[in-house]
């Protein structure tokens, strides 16, 4: 058939040849320039085979350490937080510092998935999916530890203020920190579930109309809420889509500052410092990457996923790491500087015992892992070689879980006075359901990329090539007039 | 009653893109466009308003923070005062906090909530088929028949001269 119309943005008309600002060809983000029909194939089709061994061994320790979780909790709700190693002097030990862990794990999900939106980095599209559904389990399991710490988990509720009131006009305190951090927790869940959710909407349509029959083409029926693929409907999804990550990048950062605060707003020496807002932002984004690096890796390997979640993803996250890691030691400079320079004797004592005291393994552990390990990713071969960054990775996330230690149990354990010390020794139980914790992250994120598009294939498709290319022109594009 | 449309589909965005141009040059009215992904520039080239959802986020989350600031007001200072560590009842620096947490909460959900509204998604809605796979790899041009109005020949024309793939008549309730 022979057009005679003049293809818009048609190849190169000489005219406008000379105009043209010279610029770097668009980024790559897709290996091997599929088409779209194979993105589709290649990111549905995992969902659709049985899964191999790789996945079911995975999935049988990670139910082995959920069933375990299941146990240790049970056993913790008829017994008490006795059964813990926590004491009069150290109050606050392992479940806060993996409630604090897995809080910050959720982090890097929402800044991939919504800051790295508004700043249209394209390369999120291979890992929002991912991203974002480990921030919702991690803040599943995060969840857990102060409902099973509160001693009587069947009263959890009245951490909210809702109505009737039960007690009395009395009210939840508004003024404490640990009321904020219900409401920024739940918040940041309900925020990021929506948004991940919406995400997902056009791919469980394409799942959809992909599936056979059955109860699979039931519920992707139902979830995908009649999704047509309508442009219409496209453009508001997008405008909305804009807005919620508008509204997550301020949610995020107010999630980790406001549980900062559960310690700033405190007078311990080691926790009654300005500085642990940003610090436990950057912290949180720091071990988040940590997490989205071991995680994409492992999902990369066992879907054969290598073309979407090519190297050069794994290098952008690896500078976001060491950027974090950075700023992570230099917070912890500062922590010992202001301490120095402050001059309040507990304070400076504080970080005297942090570094030279019974705990100081742990501290010389995470200077390890948190500040040397991120400078090894100054070199290129190490950001490309991806056994060494998930070695890196591993060490960030263990480095991490240290800070969050270091933070509560040392600053706990020798506090004002002498005679209020003491040691924290972990019980079985305090080590059991952390790796618990780890079995319900685990179990969920794998039946996430057994059941779910784990991929955004939308998003993929629209960067893809042309699409790619044409955002980076749309600002000089010119329209041309259609002659039909 | 069943209403009758033109659907005529493209393998690639460029194509349709050109093609709804031509369509809107050639003053026919475009009923809607369907792709497997948010085309650039079709919500120029279709001549689509900007969405006033952002609205409902801007007027739920107002709402949302005086109800914040008013509930907390309301509890603290009138309802049962309390003194926690000889802080005023009406700590409102303290109240930022929840009263930004629910701002957020609020306007997210309602503004989620809109979309699905206007765009009348909802579970166990059967989805509009006018071509297959345009959740897959195929983009679609759909044109409403009215009856006089409408030259299906000139529309047949136009759409073959820019090169769509396949063009058919289909009959769909709306």
């Amino acid at each position: 058939m022979s057009s005679t119309v003049t293809r818009v943005n048609g190849k190169a008309p000489a005219e406008s040849a000379p105009e043209q600002v010279p610029m770097l060809p668009p980024p790559v983000w897709v290996d091997d320039n599929p088409s779209l029909r194979q993105i589709t194939d290649d990111i549905a089709r995992p969902l659709e085979v049985r899964p191999g061994t790789g996945w079911w061994i995975c999935f049988g320790l990670a139910v082995a350490a959920l069933i375990n979780l299941g146990g240790m909790v049970a056993y913790l709700v008829a017994k008490g937080i006795g059964i813990w190693g926590l004491n009069n002097s150290v109050g606050w030990a392992f479940a806060i510092t993996n409630f604090v862990f897995w809080i910050g794990i959720g982090h890097a999900g929402t800044l991939i998935s919504a800051i790295l939106l508004l700043f249209r980095q394209q390369w999120r599209t291979s890992i929002n999916r991912s991203a974002e559904a480990m921030t919702i389990f991690a803040v599943m399991c995060a969840g857990i530890f102060p409902a099973i710490h509160v001693g009587r988990p069947w009263l959890v509720y009245f951490i909210f203020p809702y109505f009737p009131n039960q007690r009395g006009p009395l009210w939840v305190n508004f003024r404490s920190p640990l009321v904020w951090d219900v409401f920024a927790i739940s918040t940041y869940f309900t925020i990021s579930l929506v948004f991940w959710y919406l995400g997902m909407i056009p791919d469980l349509a394409t799942l959809r109309d992909r599936a056979a029959g059955g109860i699979k083409k039931f519920v992707f029926n139902v979830l995908s809420l009649g999704w047509s693929g309508s442009h219409r409907t496209w453009s508001r999804y997008e405008i909305v889509s804009l807005v919620l990550a508008g509204l997550a990048t301020p949610l995020v950062l107010s999630v980790h500052s406001i549980v900062s605060m559960d310690f700033a707003t405190s007078l311990l020496p080691g926790w009654h410092t300005t500085i642990f807002p940003p610090y436990f932002v950057a912290g949180a984004i720091y071990s988040g990457f940590g997490m989205v690096l071991t995680l994409l890796i492992i999902t990369r390997y066992t879907m054969n996923l290598q073309r979407y979640i090519t190297v050069r993803h794994l290098d952008k996250m690896a500078k976001v790491t060491m950027l974090t890691g950075m700023i992570v030691s230099y917070a912890y400079l500062t922590e010992f500087f202001a301490a120095w320079y402050g001059g309040n004797l507990y304070e400076r004592y504080h970080f005297v015992n942090r570094a030279t005291g019974p705990y100081a393994w742990c501290f010389y552990l995470m200077v390890l892992c948190n500040v040397i390990t991120p400078q090894l990713l100054w070199f290129k071969k190490i950001r490309n070689s991806v056994a060494l960054l998930f070695v890196v990775s591993i060490l960030v996330n263990i480095g991490m879980w240290f800070e969050r230690f270091v933070i509560i149990v040392v600053s706990l354990h020798r506090a004002f006075l002498p005679s209020g010390w003491g040691m924290f020794y972990p019980t079985i139980y305090d080590i059991g359901i952390l790796v618990g914790s780890f079995g319900l992250f685990f179990t969920c994120f794998l039946l996430f990329i057994r059941y779910l598009p784990m991929i955004a294939m939308w998003e993929i498709k629209g960067v893809v090539g042309l699409g790619a290319h044409k955002m980076a022109l749309s600002s000089q594009e010119q329209e041309e007039p259609v002659n039909a | 009653m069943p209403e009758r449309f033109l659907v005529a589909t493209f393998t690639d965005s460029e194509t349709l893109l050109t093609a709804v141009r031509a369509v809107r040059q050639n003053s026919f009215r475009i009923y809607d466009v369907f792709a497997p992904y948010p085309v650039h520039d079709l919500d120029h080239a279709m001549g689509v308003k900007h969405s006033r959802l952002p609205w409902v986020t801007f007027v739920v989350g107002v709402l949302a923070l005086s109800f914040a600031l008013i509930f907390q007001f309301y509890t603290s200072v009138l309802d049962w005062p309390l003194n926690v560590g000889g802080k005023p009842d009406n700590s409102t620096l303290a109240f930022v906090p929840i009263c930004f947490e629910l701002t957020v909460l609020l306007s997210g959900l309602a503004t989620v909530a809109a979309l699905f509204l206007r765009t009348r998604l909802y579970p166990g809605k059967h989805a509009q088929g006018f071509a297959e796979d345009v959740t897959n790899d195929t983009f679609a041009l759909v044109l409403r028949w009215r009856d006089n109005a409408f030259d299906v020949h000139r529309a047949r024309r136009v759409l073959e001269e820019i090169g769509a793939d396949r063009i058919r008549e289909r009959e769909a309730h709306t």
